[in-house]
């Protein structure tokens, strides 16, 4: 393949890419996400080809591997164009049929299609299914529809025309007017407006301004930028492409973290890729702009998200932030103007500049515009990535999306933001998503995290397991994010075990301020989220520990034990059976078991175990 | 001339010199502001905290670092105004809880009101170091050697020799030990080998032609020697002798 010297090559070749497809033929197309991978697709993925092969359909069935397509939860998932049947926990037997039924005889097999756990309504489509339904899957949604170590199949959706527009219809100027005007906030968790950084970093003097891809997500069950990654790394490199050209950068750097090897691998191929077809690299699409990109890949420190931990990290020092009343946009990157956005922001910038400003700013609500991928997981039923427009309600994520609280147990929390973002309760279900809610509601944004917590969560216990990886990932610069987030960590251990005093809910408001007021950076400057907003949503809890020296949500060990419910007990064993530390006795059939509370660990293995609801807590 | 800019510190307008740091500023205008982890003759840290100050901009106000924070036409800085003290008090704290017998740090806290820690005795540390990097930033700054570094992070962060080895870059100048705050790098002198025993080094010192007392370290005096183009024979003497 020669470069691409000129917009009208570019077109000139997508129209062949799509010339070759064959739209109305069949399409199978096997997520191979990291969700799905863990459901071992690989081996679904290998049926397929042999099934393919010993059939001798090679020529009339087309098969893709993508990235993700957001419903880990059901994964490995299927589905097959153009119709788009959607085939949900697929296993390596499963595929005869598939290819034998849908593929060659339009049939649907019926055990793997999705069924509403609630309604028991069966789902044949992809876009009926609940879960996508109503989600708005503007920048997620191409991830299911591409191979994404194939540039082709990124041409073939309309890939790089944004950038050939921006390239050669647009001034800088004029992009940064649009970014501007679409409202696009910084997806990272800052939420800073996209285009008033860019203006600032094209306004900022330097000999070389660099672009950075911010790809350190490490949030405890957050992976949206690791599936857009890995899913479709070309939507990334366009928008990375179009703000260099804004900003009057030609260098830039894509930092992901070394435990993400699938999106580290698709993006290096992305590039190679993209630079043989000239649209990175020298001279792109013949414009005389050049603008080249390396992966970097970091070591897996949570800090290193931070924008100036990140580039003290991308220049090879250690990975510690250090104070921003010198701008990035203006000292950053080896001291020069730096432009630093994440995975998410990055991708919204081709829809932006193909459809417009205008057309962005209907999306979202007043203060946030477009959509928001979320890592929805937690005890709900359907976990997952979901991309939806901003302000939409908690309620309609949580229930109508994710299928409601998992075991039909009632919701208790949801935590958003990652760990230093909040709790937020059953109250504020009906709450707008968007940056500025969120923050008002005493959580954030973040970078999309949406942990789901039900009645059988000791908030305490949350708060204190969010400070313990925060304790563990403070870089330990500065004194109190380091000292600070270890004694907040030590006084709700105290809590936790009973040994409360009524001065530690003071102690830890005070400690709060000031990590708030003093932290070098946003992750000492965060890291009391979890507490304020459990002492403000659920303070009753506080209480019951301190006080009464209760666990309400039975959870924390020290202050629970476990009971036979004595007319329930059929006395069938089960739980005689997983006791770790033989605590319980059998009797004999039909007589309940006995529980020696000397020897129980309270491991809580009895109680999960007991489907009849015969273990007590108490 | 220079850029001067105005602002006001604890309700005294003061003209600096442009770009100049609050703490800077406060300092030369006999403005007292405490601090832990500065020094001047390095470049500004920002971790210990103890600087911070409250400014008001556009009617908003923050704590920032006074050591790293330029100043800025019509700031209003306060220094002592009760939020920057009830933060500073809580730095405090943690500080003796972290180093519950380091005098230095008793005495700071003291100096600031604070007469005990409110976290639990259990919990209480007896580290000696209290990660203000003056160390390692001078022997990297000042020196130019890089002997040792800030090693792990969070809680465990420690100031350490490459891989907890022999420090091998070390030239025993014992710049460290000197700007330690709260003196807890051990090095002595005995006879003719100087021993500093948090980077596991020994030297050999050198004697003086003229008064036969040891003075300085061979390694020390040859890298001085090299960096300014000495004459061979020229630390033959000590500084007193010459």
């Amino acid at each position: 393949m020669s470069r691409l010297q000129s917009p009208q090559e570019l077109e000139a070749l997508r129209k062949t890419i799509i010339g070759r497809r064959h739209p109305d033929q069949p399409c199978i197309t096997i997520c191979n996400g990291t969700g799905c991978h863990a459901y071992k697709s690989e081996k679904v993925i290998s049926a397929f080809s042999e099934e393919i092969e010993r059939r001798g359909l090679g020529a009339k069935v087309d098969m893709k591997v993508t990235g993700c397509h957001g419903f880990c939860e059901r994964g490995p998932i299927v589905v097959i164009y153009p119709s788009k049947v959607f085939y949900q926990r697929v296993a390596p037997e499963d595929i005869p049929d598939i290819v034998s039924q849908t593929v060659l005889d339009n049939k649907m097999v019926d055990k793997l299609l999705y069924v509403d756990p609630f309604s028991g309504e069966k789902f044949l489509y992809e876009d009926e299914v609940p879960f996508y339904k109503r989600q708005q899957r503007l920048i997620f949604g191409n991830n299911g529809r591409i191979d994404p170590t194939s540039i082709n199949d990124y041409l073939a959706i309309g890939g790089y025309a944004a950038l050939s527009k921006a390239l050669t219809k647009m001034s800088p100027q004029q992009i940064i007017k649009e970014i501007k005007q679409s409202g696009l906030r910084g997806r990272g968790g800052g939420g800073f407006p996209t285009g008033v950084k860019w203006e600032s970093c094209r306004k900022a003097k330097g000999e070389t301004k660099y672009v950075i891809c911010n790809c350190d997500e490490g949030d405890p069950g957050a992976y949206m930028d690791r599936s857009l990654m890995e899913g479709n790394p070309h939507s990334v490199l366009e928008g990375m492409t179009i703000g260099a050209y804004a900003i009057g950068s030609n260098r830039g750097y894509v930092y992901v973290r070394n435990e993400y090897p699938l999106a580290v691998k698709n993006v290096t191929i992305a590039i190679k890729q993209a630079e043989e077809y000239g649209l990175l690299g020298e001279n792109i699409l013949g414009t005389g702009f050049d603008f080249r990109v390396t992966v970097n890949r970091g070591g897996g420190a949570f800090v290193c998200g931070e924008s100036t931990a990140l580039m003290a990290s991308l220049e090879g020092r250690v990975g510690e932030p250090r104070a921003k009343y010198v701008h990035t946009v203006e000292k950053g990157l080896w001291n020069q103007p730096s432009n630093l956005n994440n995975v998410e922001t990055w991708a919204n910038v081709p829809l932006i500049i193909l459809k417009g400003a205008d057309w962005y700013n209907k999306i979202g609500t007043e203060g946030s515009k477009g959509t928001k991928i979320f890592s929805l997981v937690g005890k709900v039923n359907n976990t997952g990535l979901v991309e939806v427009p901003m302000g939409i309600t908690l309620r309609e994520i949580i229930y109508d999306i994710g299928g409601g609280i998992r075991g039909g147990k009632r919701f208790k929390a949801v935590q958003t933001g990652g760990p230093s973002g909040g709790f937020l309760p059953e109250s504020l279900t009906d709450l707008p998503v968007d940056f500025d809610e969120l923050t008002k509601a005493g959580s954030m944004m973040g970078s999309g995290g949406m942990i789901v917590m039900d009645e059988n969560t000791c908030m305490i216990d949350m708060a204190k397991y969010f400070l313990t990886f925060l304790e563990e990932e403070s870089c330990g610069k500065c004194l109190p994010c380091r000292e600070g987030i270890k004694r907040m960590r030590e006084i709700l251990a105290d809590i936790t075990r009973g040994e409360g005093r009524d001065e530690d809910i003071n102690l830890l408001k005070r400690l709060s301020v000031t990590l708030i007021d003093t932290s070098l950076c946003a992750l000492g400057g965060t890291a009391p989220n979890p507490i304020l907003t459990s002492l403000r949503y659920f303070k009753d809890e506080y209480e019951a520990h301190i006080k009464e020296k209760r666990c309400p949500a039975g959870v924390c060990k020290e202050l629970i034990s476990y009971f036979i419910i004595e007319d329930k007990c059929p006395g069938c064993g089960l739980c005689v059976k997983a006791c770790p530390q033989e605590a319980i006795t059998f009797v004999a059939k039909k007589k309940p078991v006995i529980l020696d509370q000397t020897k129980c660990i309270k491991c809580g293995a009895c109680y999960d175990i007991c489907k009849l609801g015969a273990v007590g807590v108490r | 001339m220079k850029e001067l800019t105005t602002l006001t510190i604890d309700n005294r307008k003061i003209q600096a010199e442009k770009g100049a740091t609050i703490l800077r500023v406060a300092r030369d205008n006999g403005i007292e502001i405490p601090t832990l982890c500065y020094n001047e003759a390095l470049e500004p840290y920002g971790a210990c905290r103890l600087c911070v100050v409250e400014i008001i901009r556009d009617g908003r106000s923050r704590l920032v670092a006074s050591c790293l924070y330029p100043i800025e036409e019509g700031l209003i800085v306060k220094t002592a105004s009760e939020r920057v003290i009830a933060n500073r008090k809580m730095l405090v704290e943690l500080l003796l809880a972290r180093c519950s017998r380091e005098k230095a740090i008793q005495d700071l806290a003291r100096k600031l009101g604070v007469e005990k820690t409110p976290f639990r005795a259990e919990y209480l540390e007896h580290n000696r170091c209290i990660l203000c990097a003056l160390c390692v930033r001078t022997c990297q700054e000042v020196v130019g050697v890089s002997a040792i570094s800030l090693v792990n992070r969070g809680v465990e962060k420690e100031v350490a020799p490459p891989f907890l080895e022999t420090a091998k870059a070390c030239i025993g100048c014992g710049s460290c030990v000197y700007i330690c705050p709260t003196q807890c790098i051990e090095m002595e002198d005995i006879g003719d080998t100087r021993i500093i025993h948090n980077w596991k080094v020994e030297f050999k010192l050198k004697k003086c032609k003229v008064c036969g007392n040891y003075f300085a370290p061979e390694a020390q005096l040859e890298y001085i020697r090299k960096k300014w183009n000495l004459p061979e024979d020229f630390f033959d003497v000590c500084p007193n002798c010459r």
